[in-house]
């Protein structure tokens, strides 16, 4: 089954159209990069994906069913987690605490005045396996907002993973990140993609990251779709080329 | 007396009043300091919790603990009306619908002469000893009995707050303090946590204003009204909003000087907003987040 669906989706803020009729199809398994100058409507895209906006136009359908309406906590609940271009983290918490949130809300128990043994363990064994993956097992009790900008996002992904989503967005994850940070994240996405089967789309301005990793790329430009393809196909056409591929090689 | 007290040359009453405020402050900074939600009309409830426990004593005839849990009852009913109402509200447009929607009560209870003796208060009646069949606790003779009542509620009421902050629910509500967005793209329906929150909080700050009432054998619409609102995001701000005790300390403070000052000068405000302004001025976090970072 199809895992999302976005038909002629659009979105005006006044007489800016931001979104203009874009239409999309991600199915399981797939990671798909979305790229675009900025300004493009990237991240617009993902809001509406995700629920922070509704669609001017057009509708939005996870695993079959229309999710236009819904809120975004919601969305979540059905299994979508995102990260934000601007890292959004708990700044006041323990790396292992904004993990843990994560951990709890997917479990169910986000309304439990306490947990007996068995549960507690089992989310603790998990926040540590998600810390191990992230990297950040030595930083476990560091307060999240003393971290270095690239644990500051590993821990944004590791507390979208702790949701266990069907379908992980990423908002340029290696934005403002040095070559080791970029080249640790981008193995992350791989492995998450190849060996858990995780279904990513990601928006990504890093061509290196984005020709390594995707499926299939969708270029988008002035709230429009440029081009839609394998990443061979987006490579060797002269529209993406002149409309953006050109100008980042420059 | 009880033994703290003898050390700053207290007396039982100041005792008491202080364990109860307190608890007032505590429960306001469970919405305050752990949802990250500001209220100035929690008096509201604290009034609620008084007058519901003064008219089942009154009008029922009914005993002192029945007469708290009733109290805690109405006023907890109250505040899931009204937190749903204002639930979407955020920042300083939810603290000033709390004090639109605090007000009202001040004024039913200041207006209603024949049912909430108006602005004179609700006189003629006095808490009830507690019976437990085989003993009697004589409550209403001997201070230092209320005051251990006092303090075993207290204690139950903030053992269940801080197994709730300590409970997944209670990360939750942090979490919604540091980073609302991400605390709703992390799953969590924020409305209906902050809600809920509210809802406890107003719990806990009514069984206040009922053991306020018992304590001073009277209530009166001042126990309602914004002031008090205010007074009690000041103890929680000046002990130190981010730790869970630093109400109780802000209100130790605050109840203290209070009764100190105001023996001296009728201008014991003056001397309270001087300390609040150097405190908040110099120790942003308190005079309990202070003595930590001292230590620290």
């Amino acid at each position: 089954m199809t895992l999302l669906r976005v038909d002629g989706a659009s979105k005006r803020f006044g007489s800016l159209v931001a979104i203009d009729n874009v239409s999309l199809i991600v199915e399981p398994g797939e990671l798909r990069a979305i790229i675009g100058p900025n300004g493009a409507g990237k991240t617009t895209f993902f809001n509406l994906i995700s629920g922070l906006f509704a669609p001017t136009t057009g509708s939005i359908q996870f695993e079959g069913e229309d999710i236009t309406a819904r809120a975004p906590d919601e969305r979540v609940r059905r299994g979508m987690a995102r990260t934000f271009q601007i890292t959004e983290i708990f700044p006041d918490l323990s790396v292992a605490d904004n993990i843990r949130v994560g951990v709890e809300a997917a479990a169910g128990h986000r309304l439990r005045p306490w947990l007996a043994g068995e549960a507690r363990a089992a989310v603790a064994n998990r926040v540590a396996e998600l810390l191990r993956l992230g990297g950040l097992a030595d930083k476990a009790s560091v307060r999240a907002g003393a971290l270095s900008h690239g644990d500051q996002r590993a821990t944004e992904i590791m507390m979208s993973l702790a949701l266990k989503p069907r379908l992980l967005m990423l908002d340029e994850p290696t934005a403002g990140m040095g070559d080791q940070e970029t080249y640790d994240i981008a193995r992350l996405i791989r492995r998450l993609h190849q060996q858990e089967r995780l279904t990513i789309m990601l928006i990504e301005h890093d061509m290196r990251v984005v020709f390594n990793l995707a499926d299939r790329i969708m270029v988008l430009a002035e709230g429009r779709v440029l081009a839609e393809g394998a990443p061979q196909e987006i490579a060797d056409s002269e529209r993406v080329q002149a409309a953006y591929l050109g100008k980042a090689a420059a | 007396m009880p033994f703290w007290m003898n050390a700053i040359g207290g007396y039982t009453e100041l005792a008491t009043r202080i364990v109860v405020m307190g608890l007032a402050a505590m429960s306001l900074n469970f919405l305050l300091g752990f949802t990250g939600v500001l209220s100035f009309g929690h008096a509201a409830y604290f009034g609620l919790g008084a007058y519901g426990a003064a008219m089942a004593i009154k009008y029922l005839g009914v005993g002192s603990i029945p007469a708290i849990l009733l109290g805690v009852v109405v006023a907890t009913i109250a505040a899931m009306i009204i937190g749903a109402l204002i639930v979407k509200l955020r920042g300083v447009y939810f603290a000033m619908v709390t004090i639109a929607f605090g007000q009202v009560f001040y004024f039913i209870a200041f207006r209603w002469n024949a049912v909430t003796g108006g602005d004179d208060g609700l006189t003629g009646w006095h808490r009830l000893p507690i019976n437990f069949g085989f003993a009697e606790f004589d409550i209403y003779q001997n201070d230092r009995a209320f005051y251990y009542f006092a303090l075993v509620i207290f204690a139950i009421c903030v053992g269940a707050m801080a197994l709730l902050l300590n409970s997944p629910f209670g990360r939750s509500l942090i979490a919604i303090r540091e980073n609302e967005r991400r605390a709703r793209f992390l799953g969590v329906p924020i409305e209906f946590h902050v809600w809920l929150s509210f809802v406890i909080s107003c719990l806990f700050v009514s069984a206040a204003g009922a053991l306020y009432a018992l304590l001073n054998n009277f209530t009166d619409p001042r126990a309602l009204r914004v002031d008090l609102s205010g007074n009690l995001v000041i103890m929680a701000v000046l002990g130190g909003m981010r730790s869970f005790w630093g109400p109780l300390v802000g209100a130790a403070i605050f109840v203290a000087l209070q009764d100190y000052v105001s023996s001296q000068t009728q201008n014991w405000m003056s001397v309270i907003g001087l300390v609040f302004v150097l405190v908040v001025r110099f120790f942003p976090r308190g005079v309990l987040g202070m003595l930590r970072g001292a230590r620290a």
